[in-house]
C-alpha cells in the first residue's frame, strides 16, 4: 500500500538531491540549473500528493502553474548562460566569481 | 542763549568729513589738499569748541543735553546718538581740537616724505571725530563706540608703518591689551543697565542713590556690593585705555607709530580717556569707597614705578612714554581720593605740556634723522634753539616747578592724596610723592642727554664722492650716530605747534586753578559727596594761584625732591658724565630690574600669549585633530571600513556559497519556527 509518506519522502529525497547537486557541483552553471528544476519537481510532488490524500485538486492546478514558470524560467536561465558563455568563453562555476568583495 | 544743535554737530562732523575726503580722495586731491582739507575741518571744529567753552563756562549757557537720533530700540532699551555738552565736556571738547589742530599742522612738517600721508591724515582726523563722540556722548553707548572707535584708530596709527614687524607687533599689543580692559568696560555698562535699567547718563545718575545696599548675589553665600561691582568694571575699562598698572605695557610699545600720535592719541587725549570717563560717572564712582581705594592704589603704583622704567630708557620717545604711565597714575590716584577736578585739571595741563614734549621730541627726531637713541644725541641746544627752549619749558611744567602749569594740578593732586583719608592712601603718597623726584631723575637726565653735554653724533658729509642720489635715503638705514648733514632747526609747521603748545604749559594754570580746582567751576558736572571733598578742604588754604606758588617752593615737599633730582642729574650729566655709568655698574640688579621692565612683558608673553599658543595646539591637537577628525570623521568611516573589511570575506562570488547560505537561513528559519511551535 502506497502512503502519504512514501510521496514526501521520494520529494524529500528528490529536493535533498537537488541540493546536493547544487553544493557539491563545481564544474558546470547547467547542472546547477538542472538542480533548481529538480527542486521545483520535488515541490510539485508534494502538492500533488497532498492534492490527492486531501481530495482537493487545487494542489494539481498550482502544480500547471509552476511549471510555467519553470519553463519560462529556465529559458531566461539557459538565455543567460548562453550569454556568459559568449563573453567568459567558460561555464565552469568555480571560474565565475567576479562578485567576490 | 542756550547751545544750538547744529553747532554741536559740526563740531563732531568737521574732522569725520575732513577724514573721509583725505581717506577716500586722497588721491585725487593730493597732499597738499588732504592736509589743507583735514585742517580745515579742524579749524572749524576747534573755533567752534572755543565758542561752545565760552558760552557754556562764561556766558552762563545752560547745560545741554538731547538726544537727537534713535540708533535702535530693543524693548524698553532705547539707543540713542545724542550729546551732553556740561563744562567738563566743553573742557575736554576744547583740549581735544586744540591738540588736535596743533598735530595737524605739525604732520606737515614730520610727515613730509611719508607715502602714506593722506592715509595719515585721514586716520587723525577721524581719530577727532572718535574722540569727540566720545566725550560728547550722552549715554553709556555712545561712549562705548567713541571709546573702540579711538581703539581702532589707535590700532590703524601704531601699524601706521605696516611693513616694520616692530609695529605690527606693537598695534596688535596694544588691541589685545585693550580687548582685555574693554571686557570690563563692556561688563561694567552691562551692570549699568542690568541694576539701573537705563544707559542714558542723566537719568542713571538720577537713579545712582537707589543703588545703595543692592548686592549683586555671586553664589548663595558672595554677594558682591552693586555699586563696587560696577564702578571696579567700568575702571578695568579705564586701566586698559588709559594704560594703568598692570594693562600699561601696550603704552611703551605704541611709540612704533610716527611721533604726531604719539602726541596726539598715546599722550593728550585717547589715553586720558579713561580719566574722563571715571569723572564723568563721579555719581557713581562716589558710591563705593572700596573701588575708589581700588583706583587710587592702581593710580599711585602706577605713577611711581612706571617712572623708575624711564630713568634708564635710551629712546628719546620711550622716556616720554613712561613719563606719560608715570603721569596717568597720577590723574588716576586723584581720582581714587575724590578730587575729579583734580584729575581732570592735570589731564588738561598734562595733554598741554606732554604733547609739546613729544612734538618736540619729534622735532629732535628729526633733526637726528630718525635716529631716536639719546646716546647719540647732545649738544642740540645750539641748532635747534625753539625746540631746546620750548622743550624745557614743557618738562618744568612736567616737573611741577612752580608757576609752571603742571606745578598746579600736580601739587593739587599730591596735597589731595596726602589730606586724604582713604584706605591705602599713605600708601599712595608715598608713592606720588616719590614719582616728583622720579619725574625730576627721568626728565632732566633726558633734557641733558638730548641738549647739552658733547656731540656724540659724528656729521660725516658725502656731497663729494656720492652725488646727490644718496640724499634719498638717509632716513632710517645708516650707521648709529653717524649723519649726513649736521641738525638743523625743523621747519616752522613744526615748530609753530611748539611755541603755541609751550604758551599754555605755561600759563593755564595759573589762570585756571582758581575756578577748575577750587571755585566749583565744573558745577553738576562732577558730583562729590561731602565727606570725600578732600579739595573742598584744600579750598580753604587756597589764597591765590601766586600765593600757592610762592609756597610751592618749599624745600619741604615735591619741590624739595624735584630741585635734589636737579642737582643729582646737573652733576651727573653736566660736569661728571662718566658718573652715569659707575652708578649704572654699581646698582647693577635694580637696573637690571628696570631695563627689564619689573618682568611684566616677559611674564605676560610667556604666560598669555606662549600660553595661549599652548592653549591653542591643545585644542587643535586634542580637540580637532584627535576627536574630530581622528574620532568622529575618519574614525566614522574607519569603523565603517574596518566592518566592511570583516563583512566582504562573506561575499566570495560562488554561487553554491549563496546557495548553501539560503538553505541554512531556511533551515535556521523553520527550525526556529518548529521549535517555537512546541
Amino acid at each position: 500500500m502506497i502512503t502519504l509518506s512514501h510521496f514526501i519522502v521520494l520529494g524529500a529525497v528528490l529536493f535533498c538531491i537537488a541540493v546536493a547537486g547544487l553544493f557539491i557541483n563545481r564544474k558546470n552553471v547547467i547542472v546547477l540549473l538542472m538542480a533548481i528544476e529538480l527542486m521545483l519537481l520535488a515541490v510539485n510532488i508534494n502538492f500533488v500528493a497532498f492534492s490527492r490524500f486531501n481530495h482537493d485538486v487545487a494542489g494539481q492546478v498550482f502544480v500547471f502553474f509552476i511549471l510555467t514558470v519553470a519553463a519560462a524560467e529556465s529559458a531566461i536561465g539557459l538565455a543567460i548562460l548562453v550569454l556568459l558563455f559568449r563573453n567568459r568563453s567558460t561555464v565552469n562555476v568555480a571560474e565565475i566569481d567576479s562578485m567576490k568583495g | 542763549m542756550p547751545l544750538s544743535t547744529s553747532i554741536l554737530l559740526t563740531i563732531a562732523l568737521a574732522p569725520l568729513v575732513g577724514c573721509l575726503l583725505a581717506g577716500f580722495l586722497g588721491k585725487q586731491i593730493g597732499r597738499v589738499g588732504a592736509h589743507s582739507v583735514t585742517i580745515l575741518g579742524l579749524l572749524i571744529s576747534c573755533g567752534l569748541s572755543f565758542y561752545v567753552l565760552y558760552q557754556i563756562g562764561f556766558a552762563g549757557a545752560p547745560a545741554y543735553n538731547h538726544d537727537l537720533y534713535t540708533w535702535f530700540q530693543i524693548g524698553h532699551l532705547n539707543a540713542s546718538v545724542g550729546f551732553m555738552i556740561d563744562r567738563l565736556t566743553a573742557m575736554m571738547m576744547v583740549v581735544v581740537t586744540f591738540v588736535s589742530l596743533l598735530v595737524h599742522v605739525y604732520t606737515i612738517g614730520y610727515m613730509a616724505d611719508d607715502p602714506g600721508y593722506q592715509r595719515f591724515f585721514s586716520y587723525i582726523s577721524l581719530f577727532t571725530f572718535s574722540m569727540l563722540m566720545l566725550v560728547m556722548s550722552n549715554n553709556f553707548l555712545q561712549l562705548f563706540f567713541g571709546w573702540e572707535a579711538v581703539g581702532l584708530v589707535s590700532y590703524l596709527l601704531i601699524g601706521f608703518w605696516y611693513k616694520r614687524p616692530t609695529a605690527i607687533f606693537a598695534n596688535l599689543k596694544a588691541f589685545l591689551v585693550n580687548r582685555v580692559g574693554d571686557f570690563g568696560f563692556l561688563l561694567g555698562i552691562a551692570a549699568v543697565l542690568y541694576f539701573l535699567n537705563t544707559l542714558d547718563y542723566a537719568t542713571a545718575f538720577a537713579a545712582a542713590p537707589t543703588l545703595v545696599g543692592k548686592t549683586l548675589a555671586l553664589t548663595q553665600h558672595v554677594h558682591w556690593d552693586a555699586a563696587t561691582v560696577i564702578c571696579v568694571l567700568l575702571f578695568i575699562g579705564a586701566m586698559g585705555k588709559s594704560a594703568q598698572v598692570p594693562l600699561h605695557v601696550w603704552l611703551p610699545d605704541s611709540m612704533e607709530g610716527p611721533t604726531p600720535i604719539s602726541a596726539l592719541i598715546h599722550a593728550a587725549t585717547m589715553v586720558t580717556a579713561g580719566i574722563f570717563m571715571v569723572a564723568r560717572m563721579s555719581p557713581l564712582f562716589e558710591l563705593s569707597p572700596g573701588a575708589l581705594s581700588f583706583v587710587m592704589v592702581i593710580g599711585a603704583t602706577g605713577a611711581l614705578f612706571t617712572g623708575l622704567i624711564g630713568i634708564v630708557q635710551n629712546d628719546i620717545k620711550r622716556v616720554v612714554a613712561y613719563s606719560t604711565l608715570s603721569q596717568l597714575g597720577y590723574m588716576t590716584a586723584a581720582l581714587g581720593v575724590s578730587a575729579y577736578a583734580g584729575a581732570v585739571f592735570h589731564l588738561m595741563t598734562h595733554a598741554f605740556f606732554k604733547a609739546l614734549l613729544f612734538l618736540g621730541a619729534g622735532s629732535v627726531i628729526i633733526a637726528m634723522h630718525h635716529e631716536q637713541d639719546m646716546r647719540y644725541m647732545g649738544g642740540l641746544r645750539k641748532y635747534m634753539p625753539i625746540t631746546w627752549i620750548t622743550m624745557w619749558i614743557g618738562s618744568l611744567a612736567l616737573c611741577g616747578v612752580p608757576f609752571f602749569s603742571g606745578f598746579y594740578s600736580k601739587d593739587a593732586i599730591i596735597e589731595a592724596v596726602g589730606d586724604s583719608h582713604r584706605w591705602g592712601a599713605h600708601y599712595a603718597y608715598f608713592c606720588v610723592l616719590m614719582g616728583a623726584f622720579v619725574t625730576g631723575l627721568y626728565t632732566f637726565r633726558q633734557m641733558y642727554l638730548t641738549f647739552h653735554g658733547k656731540e656724540r653724533f659724528k656729521v660725516v658729509e658725502h656731497h663729494g664722492h656720492h652725488g646727490h642720489d644718496d640724499h634719498h635715503d638717509d632716513h632710517g638705514h645708516h650707521e648709529p650716530g653717524v649723519l649726513a648733514h649736521p641738525p638743523k632747526e625743523s621747519p616752522w609747521v613744526v615748530t609753530l605747534p611748539l611755541v603755541l603748545l609751550a604758551i599754555p604749559s605755561l600759563l593755564v594754570g595759573f589762570f585756571a586753578v582758581r575756578p577748575l580746582l577750587f571755585g566749583g567751576w565744573f558745577g553738576q558736572a562732577i558730583h562729590v559727596n561731602a565727606a570725600n571733598n578732600v579739595l573742598g578742604d584744600m579750598a580753604g588754604e587756597f589764597h591765590g594761584a601766586l600765593s600757592m606758588a610762592l609756597h610751592g617752593f618749599n624745600p619741604v615737599g615735591p619741590f624739595g625732591l624735584v630741585l635734589l633730582a636737579f642737582v643729582i642729574q646737573t652733576y651727573i650729566y653736566l660736569f661728571n658724565p662718566a658718573m652715569a655709568g659707575k652708578i649704572k655698574n654699581a646698582l647693577k640688579p635694580l637696573w637690571t630690574v628696570l631695563d627689564r621692565k619689573y618682568w611684566v612683558d616677559d611674564v605676560y608673553f610667556a604666560v598669555f600669549a606662549r600660553g595661549g599658543v599652548r592653549l591653542g595646539r591643545l585644542f587643535w591637537k586634542a580637540g580637532d585633530a584627535a576627536v574630530v577628525d581622528g574620532a568622529m570623521v575618519n574614525g566614522s568611516a574607519g569603523l565603517v571600513r574596518r566592518i566592511a573589511a570583516g563583512v566582504r570575506r562573506l561575499q566570495t562570488g560562488y554561487l553554491y556559497h549563496y546557495a548553501f547560505a539560503m538553505i541554512v537561513g531556511l533551515i535556521l528559519l523553520l527550525g526556529g519556527y518548529w521549535l517555537i511551535g512546541q
